[in-house]
């Protein structure tokens, strides 16, 4: 049987308990969770980095688009709250599942081999739950501001341009938000295709495509979001 | 001079292997036993290799080896067990029967396993209870007509491409490679093909949503894993059966359950609210 571990019981019991079967929801009902949630957060991805790409156009520009964001009222928190029950969804159907395919290998061969699997696919729940943690950091420092001083007067002030200089000038902050974001490239690179098998939109002849175009997705998203801790390392 | 190519070069007619093979009896837990063969003909199946050395052990008054085989021919989806990891072997396309062992090297040790998965539990040695898959079956692997002597071949028209492709999803032979080889133990390409095979005929298609959706609660409850899209499945079929068939499956079963939300909830009662 599958190694037990608390991390394992504490997430699955809510949704299945192993000791009976009765699932809440079916294996496939928990896949349409994670494909649909997790094409919510691409989009966001996509829309953030978008919006970060302002501060190759200076300050102004940035801090415009930031207090236009903040000045959508309703829409902004409507949007809010749609990113949280997307990625609550995500990650707790996403460890249940981790959780449930554990048990179901049942330890597995005592001999390993991997014929097609990719290194994208067999770290998904490793790098997903790296990115939850980069994502709970990069909230308390740039959306709740808790770490650093200057990085919180410079945001409270609504200098976004600053805040973000301030925030990437240490080594330590920038090398863990480009880590982050290689490892987002690779969760992404597996996911964004997966999605389209698991809603059923895929075969054999678009797998190939869809697999090239979730690797040039992740790896726009990593440059795009790597580019600005590079510049402003690069800049000091 | 011995040429490059020719079968003695690389291939001597018999082989010396080191054997470490999983044994388990019933309720207990299992552990691996080490022989050695060795003479073992190239010319031998993977099978044959352990009935030689079934033969050795019961002349030598130990109990047999405990493997599950019947057609020998590749057709039936008896054999079943994980070589070297790999479920019916190195060979890519073939079942443990068909794998010859010209197919391994002289000297080399193989590790033979059951297929592992909490839904296949080990009945004796190399074989495992694999009536999960009986029961995803029994949940809508069928036509639900009473279908009579068969009917003329052309009186109900397929197209050919249709035809081909519930043709190459019922090749599946139900071996359980699938569930074996899948990381997560999941059964999907198992699931899949049964779907496909059935979902796409004209006589299947009346209860094609219901019967995805029974066949889905079926394999969840047999304690099968789920899908994440790994491929090892389709690397490890064989008989070729590929993803689509685990696509055509999502897409029934999540087509069916959009329908049945939004199902007609029929007429008003007269008199009623």
């Amino acid at each position: 049987m599958g190694k037990p571990t608390l991390l394992g019981f504490l997430v699955s019991f809510p949704m299945s308990c192993s000791s009976c079967q009765c699932r809440g929801l079916s294996s496939l009902a928990k896949k349409a969770i994670m494909a649909v949630t997790g094409l919510v957060l691409v989009g966001f991805v996509a829309g953030h980095m978008s919006g970060n790409l302002l501060y190759f156009k200076g300050p102004e520009a940035l801090d415009a688009y930031a207090k236009w964001l903040h000045g959508l009222g309703p829409a902004l928190w409507i949007a809010r709250a749609v990113l949280l029950v997307s990625v609550v969804a995500h990650v707790w159907t996403g460890i249940a599942l981790a959780a449930e395919n554990r048990a179901a290998r049942a330890g597995g061969p005592a001999v390993e081999a991997t014929r097609r699997a990719s290194v994208a696919s067999r770290t998904m729940p490793y790098t997903g739950i790296v990115l939850l943690g980069f994502l709970v950091f990069h909230l308390l420092h740039y959306t709740f501001r808790t770490v650093g001083a200057d990085v919180a007067a410079a945001g409270d002030a609504g200098r976004v341009h600053e805040m973000i200089r301030l925030g990437f000038a240490s080594p330590g902050v920038s090398v863990f938000y480009i880590v982050s974001m290689a490892l987002l490239c690779l969760h992404l690179s597996h996911g964004v295709s997966s999605m389209f098998q698991t809603l059923g939109l895929r075969n054999e002849r678009w797998r190939g495509r869809l697999d090239l175009a979730a690797a040039a997705y992740g790896w726009l998203i990593f440059l795009g979001f790597a580019a600005i801790p590079v510049h402003v390392l690069a800049t000091k | 001079m011995v040429k490059e190519n020719s079968p003695a070069a690389d291939h001597p007619a018999t082989l010396r292997l080191r054997l470490r093979v999983w044994r388990q009896r019933p309720g207990q837990p299992g552990a691996f036993e080490e022989h050695e063969l060795p003479a073992v003909p190239t010319s031998a199946s993977f099978l044959e290799m352990m009935d030689l050395l079934n033969e050795r052990l019961i002349r030598e008054g130990k109990e047999p080896v405990a493997f599950d085989h019947d057609c020998r021919e590749g057709i039936c989806g008896m054999c079943s067990m994980t070589i070297n990891g790999m479920p019916h072997g190195p060979l890519p396309g073939v079942t443990t029967c068909q794998l010859h062992m010209r197919n391994f090297r002289d000297g080399e040790t193989i590790t033979v396993e059951p297929w592992r998965a909490r839904a296949f539990p080990v009945l004796r040695d190399l074989m495992v209870d694999r009536s999960g898959f009986d029961k995803v079956v029994q949940a809508g692997g069928f036509i639900s007509v009473r279908t009579g002597s068969a009917p003329e071949a052309n009186s109900i028209p397929v197209p050919k491409p249709v035809a081909d492709e519930a043709m190459d999803a019922a090749e599946c032979i139900g071996c359980g490679a699938c569930v074996a080889s899948c990381k997560n133990g999941s059964a999907m390409l198992f699931v899949g093909a049964k779907v496909t095979h059935l979902n796409l005929l004209p006589q299947g298609k009346p209860e094609a949503g219901r019967r995805a959706v029974a066949m889905v609660r079926a394999m969840d409850e047999a304690g099968f894993g789920n899908c994440t899209n790994y491929g090892e499945c389709q690397a490890h079929c064989p008989k070729g059966i590929t993803l689509d068939v685990i696509a055509r499956l999502n897409r029934d079963y999540l087509a069916e359950r959009v329908r049945a939300f939004f199902a007609s909830t029929g007429k008003p009662r007269r008199g009623g609210d």
